[in-house]
């Protein structure tokens, strides 16, 4: 799909520190739309073998504050558009998204943001049990009768896509634009002089360069220290499952906050399943039996026809967590040190807007408008993002 | 990480305790600067390594202190806040 560079130059006009779905995304934009193609993407592992194909890849913008719902609802504007921008099938579909309400407060919970989605043009509404039903014939609405669903969130656009191509698109698109990937190249040192950025060390050699953004989820705190800087951000594993390919039963996606489950059938017929994050900080990808027993007890509270299907992968991501569940972008107190981290469990359906308004950044040394929010000062400023009422489950 | 050894209780299933993160000495408010008290409340070091953490065992109510690796998501010991 791209070119493997035999070695690294001496120097770059920008590095990027990550080649997941956001850093390549950031790369294809700086090239494609700011014309700066003298890029080198470093990733300490192979493109997109992070949390961009980890994900439990659902594609949605039905958030709770203005600020979010605008950046998510770009993001899924981009997302329609991205097979025909990479000549690559991205299996882009849109199902449907239903968050089930189980007690009257989460039912409230639905109607405010739907009032939000509504009043900020975005496709989204309070639905009874008998909408779900039509759309979803095969679930147990009395949950076993413990759990009855009392109605729900439904956000028509809500998508899934295929993770890995993704990657693969952004990382093809800007690989034919002049920028360098550089897999199995990991970044040891930042060096900055006079509170500003110089360059970096990496295990293949050194570069110069003033520009760095930096994309690296799970390892974002390692990257900070570098620099000396400290963030909000915590490390928790998200582990998530899959079971063996089925006949297409299941066309919406089903999201339950009560019950921790969220769930799709892909194009190849899986059944691709998360819940909450583990429960305390751990900088590692090990999977538990406590987590695929939790979560397949939850999934036979909502379709208990499945007690046979079998699980035929387990895995773990590290989620880099922050305290409102919104994400941290754009310039830091180091002058060309970018941020786009703090992406937690909500960063896939990003990707492409994350790109857009990085490589802006990046590119003009201002914040886009888009991620005003979104800054790493709104923790000293007092002025947070609360997202945590549209996290899919609660974590 | 399976088994937590409680102070008191000795070794439990992890299911019967709470994580309550990292432990951090709290700064005098009377003389700290606004960006030392956000520091204080919002940062955390989140670096892998061993850390002192607070757990807390559920059914006998139990607040202790766990040094632990938090990449091998290993105990190195385990005690109570008075014995420290």
């Amino acid at each position: 799909m791209f070119r493997h560079p035999e070695r690294l130059r001496s120097a770059y006009d920008v590095a990027i520190i990550g080649g997941g779905g956001h850093g390549l995304a950031a790369a294809y934009y700086l090239a494609r739309d700011h014309g700066i193609r003298d890029i080198a993407v470093l990733e300490k592992g192979y493109i997109g073998g992070g949390n961009t194909g980890r994900n439990t890849t659902i594609i949605r913008s039905n958030y709770l504050t203005p600020e979010g719902v605008a950046f998510y609802d770009q993001s899924v504007r981009l997302w329609q558009d991205l097979s025909q921008d990479f000549d690559l099938n991205l299996f882009y579909s849109t199902r449907g998204h239903f968050t089930l309400a189980h007690t009257d407060s989460a039912l409230r919970t639905m109607r405010w943001r739907a009032e939000v989605n509504k009043h900020l043009g975005v496709d989204s509404e309070l639905v009874e049990p008998r909408a779900i039903a039509t759309a979803c014939p095969h679930m147990d609405l009395s949950c076993g009768g413990h759990a009855p669903v009392m109605g729900a969130l439904f956000h028509k656009p809500g998508a899934i896509a295929r993770h890995d191509a993704v990657a693969w698109g952004y990382g093809r698109g800007a690989d034919q634009r002049g920028v360098e990937i550089h897999q199995k190249t990991e970044v040891i040192g930042i060096e900055t002089k006079g509170g500003r950025v110089t360059g970096l060390r990496t295990d293949k050699g050194n570069i110069a360069t003033r520009k760095i953004l930096c994309a690296v989820a799970g390892s974002t705190p390692r990257m900070l220290a570098m620099v000396g800087m400290r963030s909000p951000i915590t490390i928790h594993p998200l582990q998530a499952m899959v079971t063996e390919p089925m006949k297409p039963w299941l066309d919406p996606i089903i999201v339950s906050g009560s019950l921790h489950v969220y769930v799709s059938q892909t194009a190849r017929g899986e059944l691709v399943m998360g819940a909450s994050l583990d429960p305390y900080e751990l900088h590692s990808t090990r999977s538990t039996l406590d987590f695929a027993e939790g979560l397949a007890s939850h999934m036979l509270d909502l379709f208990p026809f499945l007690s046979t299907a079998k699980v035929n992968r387990q895995w773990a991501g590290m989620a880099d967590m922050t305290p409102d569940f919104s994400p941290i972008m754009g310039k830091t107190p180091v002058e060309g040190f970018y941020l786009d981290a703090g992406w937690g469990t909500w960063g896939f359906k990003a990707t492409p807007v994350c790109g857009k308004t990085m490589s802006h950044t990046v590119a003009k040394d201002q914040n886009h408008t888009l991620i005003g929010a979104f800054t790493l000062d709104r923790f000293a400023n007092y002025q947070l993002t609360g997202e945590k009422g549209a996290a899919s489950v609660g974590h | 990480m399976k088994l937590l050894p409680c102070p008191i209780n000795g070794p439990r299933p992890v299911s019967e305790f709470a994580y309550g993160g990292e432990y951090r000495e709290v700064p005098d408010p009377a003389t700290q600067s606004d960006a030392q008290w956000a520091d204080y409340v919002f940062n955390r070091t989140s670096l892998p390594g061993v850390k002192k953490e607070w757990w807390y065992h559920i059914p006998s109510g139990t607040w202790f202190i766990a040094e632990r690796d938090v990449q091998a998501d290993r105990i190195e010991r385990a005690y109570l806040h008075s014995e420290e």
